[in-house]
């Protein structure tokens, strides 16, 4: 039970983290439970599809086919979020403002509610598929106690569920006048290590070879695969071994956000980015 | 949108160019997996050489070949097989494991 409990809750821990910062980003958002719910349960039945047909995926491109859908996966969520932080650069002001019209403003939300609910989708997709896989291997095989392991994996999936909480009340307690300035580099630096990630997937496809070495090591510091390790690696990428490709990556996806926000970033967000 | 779709493109549109360079000079590891147990068990590779670990997954269920010090993880259906890229790595014994049955189904690969 208790392995089960450990398997599922490092599986659903990212995608906690994850669902709890798009959360406390979206606080003042109306309708946004409706889409990131959406985006959850999109999220889990992709799941359940991606675990059916995981042998047919493996199989694709000479093999390499998991490792290309978790990679296009990834920068499809580093699109959203990074398209989130521009748009938020020169909307946000105008949401959050009382004046706007009530209607207007829901209309304006739901654009980047869609982008957010797809990445809260990605998250969910992706640890998700793991989680089924592992389970339905429990149910069909006879040797383990069903029941034992699903009340683990369900024990975990609350543990899951108790960080996206934990991260949100966390988040929330930040004033609203910073809570944007703070989500902005939340999410870019996010935005950046999955990105980072995505280009690891390529590597591991032999699809990116150039300037595959391995700058550093940390491991002995902190492991990414320790509980702590891997909220950092949720969260801003955090790996312990990069390449160098990796780091140039991270680097880019920040510059391009930095970039964009300032061209399109209304005057008014501008001075609100310099503040926080 | 443009813009980040543009990105995307571009993103995408690198791939090939440095694609399926290595890859030749590869060692070549053959591995099967039946009862939560890995065979051989322990498997070795020369140093600072690419290697390609060919897993075949001969039991019903799925499983994820993962070692943390290859900074490998992936996912093998039932009755089939994998293809596992791993970097060139310095000597030393390096574990990997069935994450679903991290306690008994484990293996190492030794790079001398």
């Amino acid at each position: 039970m208790i392995a089960a409990l450990i398997i599922v809750f490092r599986e659903v821990f990212e995608a906690g983290l994850i669902v709890g910062i798009v959360l406390a980003v979206t606080r003042t958002v109306s309708h946004r439970n409706r889409w990131i719910g959406g985006g959850v349960i999109a999220g889990v039945l992709a799941a359940c599809l991606v675990a059916v047909f995981a042998g047919a995926l493996s199989n694709l491109f000479a093999g390499m086919g998991q490792e290309l859908f978790n990679a296009l996966i990834l920068i499809i969520a580093v699109v959203m979020l990074t398209w989130h932080n521009v748009w938020m650069a020169r909307h946000g002001s105008e949401l959050a403002g009382e004046l706007r019209a009530a209607g207007q403003a829901v209309v304006e939300g739901s654009k980047s509610l869609l982008a957010l609910a797809v990445v809260v989708g990605v998250a969910v997709l992706r640890e998700g598929s793991e989680v089924v896989l592992f389970l339905y291997g429990v149910v069909a095989g006879s040797d383990d106690s069903a029941l034992s392991v699903g009340l683990g994996g369900f024990i975990g999936l609350l543990l899951g569920a108790l960080v996206c909480v934990l991260t949100y009340a966390g988040l929330v307690r930040i004033p609203a006048r910073k809570l944007f300035a703070v989500t902005t580099v939340l999410i870019a630096l996010l935005a950046a290590g999955m990105a980072a990630q995505a280009a690891s997937f390529l590597e591991k496809a032999n699809l990116l070879t150039a300037l595959n070495n391995v700058v550093w090591d940390s491991a002995w510091l902190l492991s990414d695969t320790s509980i702590p390790g891997k909220a950092l690696h949720t969260l801003i990428g955090y790996t312990d071994q990069p390449t160098a490709m990796q780091l140039v990556v991270y680097a880019a996806v920040l510059a391009v956000t930095f970039v964009l926000m300032r061209m399109y970033g209304g005057p008014v967000k501008t001075a609100a980015v310099a503040r926080g | 949108m443009s813009l980040s779709k543009a990105i995307l493109f571009a993103a995408v549109a690198l791939l090939p160019i440095t694609g399926a360079a290595r890859a030749q000079n590869a060692t070549e590891i053959q591995l099967s997996y039946k009862d939560k147990k890995f065979d051989p068990a322990e498997i070795s590779a020369p140093a600072n050489t690419p290697i390609v670990i060919k897993l075949k997954n001969l039991d019903g269920k799925a499983m994820e070949f993962e070692s943390k010090t290859l900074k490998v993880e992936k996912v093998v259906a039932g009755s089939s097989d994998a293809t596992i890229n791993v970097r060139a790595q310095k000597p030393g014994r390096y574990e990997f494991f069935d994450e679903y049955n991290e306690k008994v189904a484990r293996g190492a690969l030794v790079v001398k």
